[in-house]
């Protein structure tokens, strides 16, 4: 899952559950998950 | 208020009891705790029962060694048998713990006296204290502001002289965080080191019980009583001349206020004066800490309060219930991409320590922040307070490398800065005696919290 599609997802889910206050954290986390994914100590399959 | 050392020798030389110090602990309870809301419980009567029997024992030769009788705060996270454990929050309204805690087992055993429950973080999962179903603690040494958190009612509870020492719990700095925001020593042992069996979780691969305390002495008392060592002796010091300590400077010496920065520089001019050898080492994955740290405390937390969140959302305070929530939206692979950013980092630790005897850096790069503030000024930037908190400390929760909080002199406006020292996995000894040795040159001519506002 790409991150802008779990950011729309989760937002989303938030919104329909009540909670409205849990998008600006979730954008936050976002960022936090793409600088994780980016970092140079993750294994990929093609290397 | 005295430390747990000076009480002893007098305890045993019979110029003072059980009942006289847990009585002036108790009173300054009384006096003090309308003001600071350190307490969410405060057990007055058993404590002094406990005293009395901690005397008969002594008048009857049974000495259960340097915490006999000695009266200690425990943070409302930990079992204690017949009270709730609030973690201050709503959602254990009706909890009545069956057993004592492990850790508190080997403190009943040791003969320590239960003077009550402290105020933290609502499920220890903050660090200002802010958010808690019992209001703020408050910070003694300008009640305006944090005591740090989560473990901010029980290092108030101690710099007031409500206690002399007190048990915290650290995930992400929650014992060392509040050491620097009142002017204490705290603790965080090695991971693992001391059971976290009936402690009521936020992470459980990097929660840590350990104490705080008035000097490094008193915290090395306490954390072998909660080893259940009740009658260790103290360590001898390392000596200081050769000693070799590290500073991480990258990163963690990058967002400093400048007064915790001057008194950080100048401990240590005085420890290379007295012949500590300092170099500077690198952390080099350091960026990844925050994220690293982020993704398993969020996806460990929303695992342990999904049940209540989808039950019972309203008896959380509204923080930490939203901080929770986005926890059930972290996904598996970035979670385990975390897991092995955390072997990267404990690696480059282990790296960084084969050449020295700790780590030195400061702890907090902030003094105590006011209550309510949201961001924070640190020299030029603007930043939350939260991530400034957490951010050199929370490394150590991530790798379970042992870490030790020592005050460091005030700023210009009187609060408390902090440094602290970093050792070896499994090695705590070893770091206190590193810390026992380095002490005198950290807090040189500062006063020691304990009394504040007494």
């Amino acid at each position: 899952m790409t991150l802008d599609a779990w950011l729309k997802a989760a937002a989303e889910d938030a919104e329909r559950r009540g909670l409205p206050g849990l998008k600006p954290l979730l954008e936050t986390l976002a960022r936090a998950t793409a600088a994780l994914r980016a970092a140079d100590f993750n294994d990929r399959a093609d290397q | 208020m005295t430390t747990i050392e000076e009480f002893g020798r007098r305890l045993r030389a019979r110029r003072t009891t059980s009942a006289q110090v847990t009585e002036e602990c108790l009173q300054r309870i009384e006096a003090d705790n309308p003001r600071l809301n350190a307490f969410i419980r405060v057990t007055a009567d058993e404590a002094r029962e406990q005293a009395r029997e901690a005397d008969r024992e002594m008048a009857a030769g049974h000495d259960r060694g340097p915490l006999h009788g000695v009266p200690i705060s425990i943070k409302d996270l930990l079992d204690i048998r017949g009270l709730p454990t609030t973690a201050a929050s709503r959602v254990r309204d009706g909890h009545v713990a069956a057993r004592d805690a492990a850790a508190i087992a080997h403190l009943r055993q040791a003969g320590a006296v239960f003077v009550g429950k402290t105020n933290l973080h609502e499920f220890a999962f903050g660090t200002t204290n802010e958010d808690s179903a019992f209001g703020p603690a408050r910070n003694p040494h300008d009640p305006s502001r944090s005591p740090g958190g989560s473990s901010g009612g029980s290092a108030a509870s101690v710099a007031a002289g409500m206690a002399l020492a007190t048990i915290g719990t650290d995930t992400g700095g929650s014992i060392r965080i509040p050491a620097a925001a009142c002017g204490l020593v705290g603790l965080k042992p090695s991971f693992g080191e001391i059971s976290i069996d009936g402690v009521v979780p936020l992470s459980r691969t990097m929660d840590h019980v350990g104490p705080l305390a008035q000097t490094v002495a008193d915290a090395c008392l306490v954390h072998h009583a909660l080893l259940g060592d009740a009658r260790a002796v103290l360590p001898a010091p390392m000596p200081l001349h050769g000693l070799r300590l590290a500073i991480p400077r990258r990163y963690f010496c990058d967002l400093l206020d400048p007064e915790v920065r001057a008194r950080f520089d100048e401990a240590i001019d005085r420890l290379r004066a007295a012949g500590v050898h300092v170099d500077e080492i690198e952390i080099h994955h350091a960026d990844a800490i925050a994220t690293v740290y982020l993704h398993i405390v969020l996806s460990d937390a929303a695992a342990y309060h999904a049940s209540t969140l989808d039950s019972m959302p309203e008896r959380y305070t509204p923080n930490v219930r939203i901080r929770l929530e986005m926890g059930r939206y972290v996904l598996a692979e970035d979670y385990v991409r975390a897991l092995a950013g955390r072997e990267v980092l404990r690696r480059e630790v282990d790296a960084a320590l084969a050449q020295h005897d700790a780590l030195v850096l400061p702890t907090m790069p902030i003094p105590a922040p006011p209550i309510g503030a949201s961001t924070v000024q640190v020299g030029s930037a603007t930043e939350p307070v939260r991530n400034v908190m957490l951010r050199l400390t929370q490394l150590f929760d991530v790798t379970g490398h042992p870490a030790i909080a020592m005050p460091t002199g005030r700023t210009t406006a009187g609060l408390p800065c902090g440094l602290q020292l970093v050792g070896c996995r499994m090695q705590t000894d070893a770091l206190l005696r590193v810390a026992l040795s380095c002490e005198p040159q950290i807090t040189l001519g500062f006063p020691r919290s304990g009394n504040v506002g007494g």
